[in-house]
């Protein structure tokens, strides 16, 4: 009875540190974008690695979305002889959710994951510790050029992936059930309110915040080799995408009661 | 440079207790003991990168052990280097970009000038020739070398060794030993941490042992021989030892085995 007690204590202690230290090198990189200017060619190649980098997959992610969006929703609105209006059902969803979401985690898959991985590379290989004994913050020359990397091209990469994805519904739309593109366009835009378009820029930025802290976070605490690389990498993925997921919830619960 | 009382515990276990010593400027101390004796946390504890439990770290008569990362940068680091049990070179740098890193985040020199000393360090090191390389590209030795080379671009009055011949041919090995020796000459500080007893001889003004985290000897590279110390005289002929000596001079006991 003994052992799974303090089995338990130490695990919930253990996630309030945890929760502490993530706490910490949030600050710690939030105030670190102060002195961000002196990193700009850094903060410029972590932009090209986040966002072109990132391009291929989130005009999959939007093509194939938009796509099967479109198929899916024309079964639904057929019975009702509302298959006119499935732009209206891709343009919000899309908009509102997948868009944000579907780019969020395919970018928590590339990008987050090898933030991490190089991050906890470096740590095994005492580079960090290198980096401290030259003088060098590793939060503000790591993280916070990260941060602001993820910050500023997710919800790039987010509208891009709203807009293929609405192109992906109007080629089915157009090619399969013979909407008329001003159709399909004008209900398309006509259904999104200005409340949706400030949301689905909004999650993107949480989204980035929280991947690429995740990444960091994850990859700096690394322990044990590269053993411990591995398991930090499939760390980052599931807990950014969990992190993800939950706050996507959280946001679009908060804007419901704000409206 | 003095370390008084110095005791620090990682992961329930003691790895230092008391530890207490002096280096001298211009001085070359060897610290020597078997793997897992707590040599590189000292090294670690001197340049600030892990923190005492108890005890003081005296660097100019000022105790380092309770300065805030700025303060150790502007007071302690600024000061010294530290060459890498493996070389903790950055991998995404070249090797020109590696070696002059530390005057190009300082960020107080031309870019003429920088290129110039790190021709020069880079060409005391024997390494001329390798300026555009990245670091997966050079061998141990050549690694070592360029880690040494970074140390004396920095124009550190103080370099600290983390096992610099570990792992390194024979070849290698007298190489990296020479350098010390030429930067002895020079009345650079340096502290050297070493499990062979060649280089300690070698290079030493004066040697510490330490074994199981605690200071079993300290002279000069000719005292150590003439220890009648056990837990010395076992480091240095470990075969002459009958078991019931090696067991008082504690080689036989697991070295996680906390004290």
């Amino acid at each position: 009875m003994v052992a799974p007690t303090f089995a338990l204590r130490d695990t919930v202690i253990g996630a309030v540190l945890v929760v502490q230290e993530f706490t910490l090198l949030c600050a710690q990189a939030i105030a670190g974008l102060a002195a961000s200017r002196r990193y700009i060619p850094d903060i410029m190649l972590q932009i090209e690695r986040v966002g072109v980098g990132s391009l291929f997959i989130v005009i999959l992610t939007g093509l194939f979305t938009g796509m099967v969006l479109t198929l899916q929703g024309a079964i639904q609105l057929e019975p009702y002889g509302a298959t006119i209006y499935v732009s209206r059902l891709v343009s919000t969803s899309v908009v509102r959710e997948l868009g944000p979401v579907l780019a969020a985690l395919m970018i928590a898959g590339r990008v987050g994951t090898g933030i991490a991985s190089e991050l906890a590379s470096m740590q095994v290989t005492d580079q960090i510790d290198a980096m401290r004994a030259e003088g060098t913050d590793p939060i503000q020359k790591l993280v916070t050029i990260r941060l602001i990397a993820c910050i500023l091209m997710i919800p790039i990469l987010t509208i891009l992936t709203d807009g293929i994805a609405m192109v992906g519904g109007w080629l089915i739309a157009t090619v399969t059930l013979s909407i008329d593109s001003y159709f399909y366009w004008t209900w398309a835009l006509e259904a999104l309110l200005p409340r949706d378009l400030a949301l689905g820029l909004v999650k993107p930025v949480v989204f980035g915040f929280l991947i690429a802290m995740v990444g960091c976070y994850t990859g700096l605490r690394t322990k044990g080799g590269t053993v411990g690389v591995g398991r930090s990498t499939t760390q980052s993925m599931v807990t950014s995408s969990i992190l993800v997921l939950g706050s996507d919830f959280l946001l679009t619960k908060l804007s419901m009661v704000w409206s | 440079m003095e370390l008084a009382g110095v005791t620090l515990a990682l992961g329930g276990r003691e790895v230092l207790h008391d530890v207490s010593f002096r280096v001298q400027r211009g001085e070359t101390k060897v610290i020597l003991g078997a793997s897992g004796s707590g040599k590189t946390t000292i090294l670690k504890l001197v340049l600030g990168l892990t923190r005492p439990d108890r005890g003081s770290i005296l660097i100019d008569g000022r105790d380092i052990a309770r300065l805030s990362e700025q303060e150790l940068q502007r007071c302690c680091r600024e000061r010294m280097a530290m060459v890498f049990q493996n070389a903790a070179l950055f991998d995404s740098l070249t090797v020109r970009e590696n070696v002059g890193y530390r005057l190009w985040e300082r960020g107080t020199m031309s870019d003429a000038e920088i290129e110039k000393i790190v021709e020069e360090s880079l060409a005391f090191v024997g390494l001329e020739d390798v300026l555009d390389k990245m670091p997966a590209e050079l061998s141990g030795g050549m690694r070592k070398r360029v880690g040494i080379a970074r140390a004396l671009a920095s124009g550190a009055g103080v370099i600290l060794y983390d096992e610099p011949t570990a792992g390194l041919d024979p070849i290698n090995t007298c190489l990296v030993t020479r350098l010390i020796l030429k930067l002895k000459a020079k009345q650079v500080t340096q502290i050297v941490v070493t499990h062979d007893l060649q280089t300690a001889e070698r290079v030493a003004n004066s040697v510490l042992m330490i074994q199981r985290g605690r200071v079993v000897f300290e002279g000069t590279p000719e005292a150590l021989k003439q220890s009648h110390d056990p837990a010395v005289h076992a480091f240095i002929d470990p075969d002459c030892l009958s078991a019931h000596e090696q067991e008082a001079a504690g080689l036989t006991r697991p070295i996680t085995q906390p004290e």
